[in-house]
């Protein structure tokens, strides 16, 4: 019998969209899952995920598990894993995620495989399918411990709806702290406000290459403000400073899967490809015709992009 | 301050022989190797902590790197000697009879003979890309965390400042030595990395040092020694098992669009995006 435990994410008192990708994966599993929400207002978040068809949403509502540091977090998520005799422990492959899953799969004796993008059960047998080499292969593997933990792609699995129902909330007693938690401050955490969606969550993503320069804003917001999109960078658009970090694509950043990816004067360096070539439609503007995005766009434009993205701009504002 | 940086060989991702899929295996041969760029960036900032940049002939600490492989491996080890690091050990192994939590319970070993203040780790090899050595080490260990960095500022090499790389912005943690850090790109920026040995006026050239010729000849001459795997670990059982590789499901071939009304018309009525 193969029993799920899901490690919510939370994110200033909710619980972050990212998770309804963890409950995706669950529900693909095809077993029966439990959602741990864990932090101060966890109680309160809690209800926001009652309505998936979890058998049952943990709280661990304690002041002690504020801003998720992976010491902190993982003896209470260890101790929920084993005491509800859950043998598999599934975190969203974010940033958060990939920080604390190794550290519960260590101390419950677990292996862990991270970013996996497809999984199957045949009769309690589980094969993972996760990207290596950048993506540019995929290995099909299991766990061979008898508690398994895992970090699902976002990429991969759409948020799972709400199938109504009311899951019942229990609440979980928190774990004694281990002595690394003396060890480690949380000082302070830089976000950027921004008003746009989510480069995990966004429908549309509009991104931007070195080659966009100072232009960065001026060109791309016009264009992703009339498409609802988030907004992207590569990584020499970041180094150059045209873009902020947190906007990055890739390897190094976020890995997003849009219904559209525009990437503007981008060229397509393997590591930026590995963040974007599982977008359902990716158009590219560039004007070097030989640049690898072209090889994985579905329509590639051979212009300047200071004509063209104006162009684009004012030709969806038309149709608006 | 003492550093132990282990290191990973990989298939140079900007090559032009790519890792190819032969029958459900992966086909290694003729892939030129090198060092995992996030495991360059871990020495980089290894050797920023130990030394004033404005002179960093001068070591005023030591860095050991460590790598698990053949004997053909000991290139790598090499050449992040010949950039500076003190010390080299090789744990003898091959990568099919290794796995992450392997590496960081044999790791757990080593750290535990060295007595290390800092391990520094890249944040993921990028031919597994599986991103969990640091974080299985340092709960094997009982140490405090940051993955991710993408700058440090040691305080009087007692206790680090990280800027963490996450979803959304930045954290910032304070972690007490010894401790386990893992980097990402930005750390090798020029001033990403503070010492208490050099002025915070000081800028580095972005990214890693290259080896100069002397140097990769008087790199021979540092100490590197075998280790076998048996004596860090008894148990060498795998926790993850691969048993076939498949190539990503190939992309529908594009096509050139003439003009941006054309492509607005394609993403409207074929693609149906817009």
């Amino acid at each position: 019998m193969v029993n799920t435990l899901i490690i919510a994410e939370m994110h200033e008192g909710k619980v972050r969209k990212s998770t309804h990708s963890a409950i995706h994966f669950a529900r693909q599993l095809g077993v029966p899952f439990s959602i741990l929400v864990l932090g101060p207002g966890s109680k309160a978040a809690a209800a926001e995920v009652t309505g998936f068809g979890a058998q049952k949403v943990l709280v661990a509502d304690d002041a002690s598990l504020a801003n998720g540091l992976a010491e902190v977090v993982t003896p209470t998520i260890a101790q929920t894993a084993k005491s509800g005799g859950y043998d598999v422990v599934v975190v969203t492959a974010s940033s958060f995620g990939k920080d604390i899953a190794p550290r519960i799969a260590a101390k419950l004796g677990a292996g862990y495989a991270s970013d996996i993008s497809g999984v199957k059960n045949e009769s309690g047998k589980i094969t993972y399918r996760r990207p290596v080499f950048a993506g540019n292969a995929y290995g099909i593997c299991h766990i061979t411990t008898p508690i398994q933990v895992v970090s699902v792609r976002q990429s991969e699995f759409s948020a799972a709806e709400p199938t109504g129902g009311s899951s019942p909330i229990e609440s979980v007693q928190v774990a004694a702290q281990d002595p690394a938690v003396a060890r480690v401050s949380f000082v302070s955490m830089e976000t950027a406000k921004s008003e746009r969606p989510d480069l995990g969550e966004a429908r549309v993503i509009v991104a931007g290459g070195r080659a966009v320069k100072e232009q960065f804003s001026a060109l791309l917001d016009p264009l992703a403000n009339l498409l609802s999109a988030a907004v992207g960078a590569s990584r020499a658009a970041c180094d150059a400073g045209y873009a902020s970090p947190e906007l990055q694509v890739g390897q190094t950043g976020r890995v997003v899967a849009p219904q559209l990816y525009i990437a503007i004067g981008i060229s397509g360096a393997i590591q930026h490809l590995a963040g974007m070539k599982s977008s359902k439609t990716i158009v590219a503007i560039n004007k070097d015709p030989d640049a690898p995005i072209f090889q994985v766009a579905d329509y590639g434009l051979v212009a300047d992009l200071f004509q063209a993205v104006p162009e684009l701009t004012a030709e969806l504002k038309k149709h608006a | 301050m003492k550093i132990l940086v282990p290191l990973k060989r990989v298939a140079d991702p900007d090559n032009a022989n790519k890792v190819k899929v032969n029958a459900g295996k992966l086909e290694t041969t003729g892939l030129e190797w090198k060092p995992n760029p996030f495991d360059e960036y871990a020495v980089e900032t290894a050797l920023r902590l130990t030394e004033n940049g404005a002179n960093p002939k001068a070591r005023l600490g030591e860095v050991v790197v460590v790598t698990f492989g053949a004997k053909d491996t000991e290139t790598t080890l090499r050449s992040a000697l010949a950039t500076g690091a003190d010390r080299a050990i090789r744990v003898d192994s091959t990568d099919d009879k290794l796995d992450g939590d392997l590496v960081a319970r044999a790791l757990k070993a080593l750290v535990e003979k060295e007595k290390p203040d800092l391990v520094l780790c890249g944040k993921q090899a990028v031919d597994g890309d599986s991103n969990q050595v640091a974080q299985l080490l340092a709960e094997y260990l009982g140490w405090p965390q940051a993955t991710f960095a993408g700058t440090i500022k040691s305080e009087d090499d007692k206790s680090l400042l990280v800027g963490r790389e996450v979803d959304g912005g930045t954290i910032h943690l304070r972690v007490t030595l010894p401790a386990v850090v893992s980097v990402d790109l930005r750390i090798v920026a020029p001033k990403s990395v503070k010492s208490k040995h050099t002025a915070d006026s000081h800028a580095y050239p972005d990214g890693v040092r290259f080896a100069a010729l002397m140097a990769i000849m008087a790199a021979k001459k540092k100490p590197l020694v075998e280790v076998k795997l048996a004596d860090l670990t008894s148990d060498v059982a795998l926790k993850i098992a691969y048993t076939s590789f498949e190539l990503p499901p190939a992309r529908k071939a594009g096509i050139k669009v003439k003009s941006v009304s054309e492509l607005v018309e394609k993403l409207k009525s074929e693609a149906k995006v817009l």
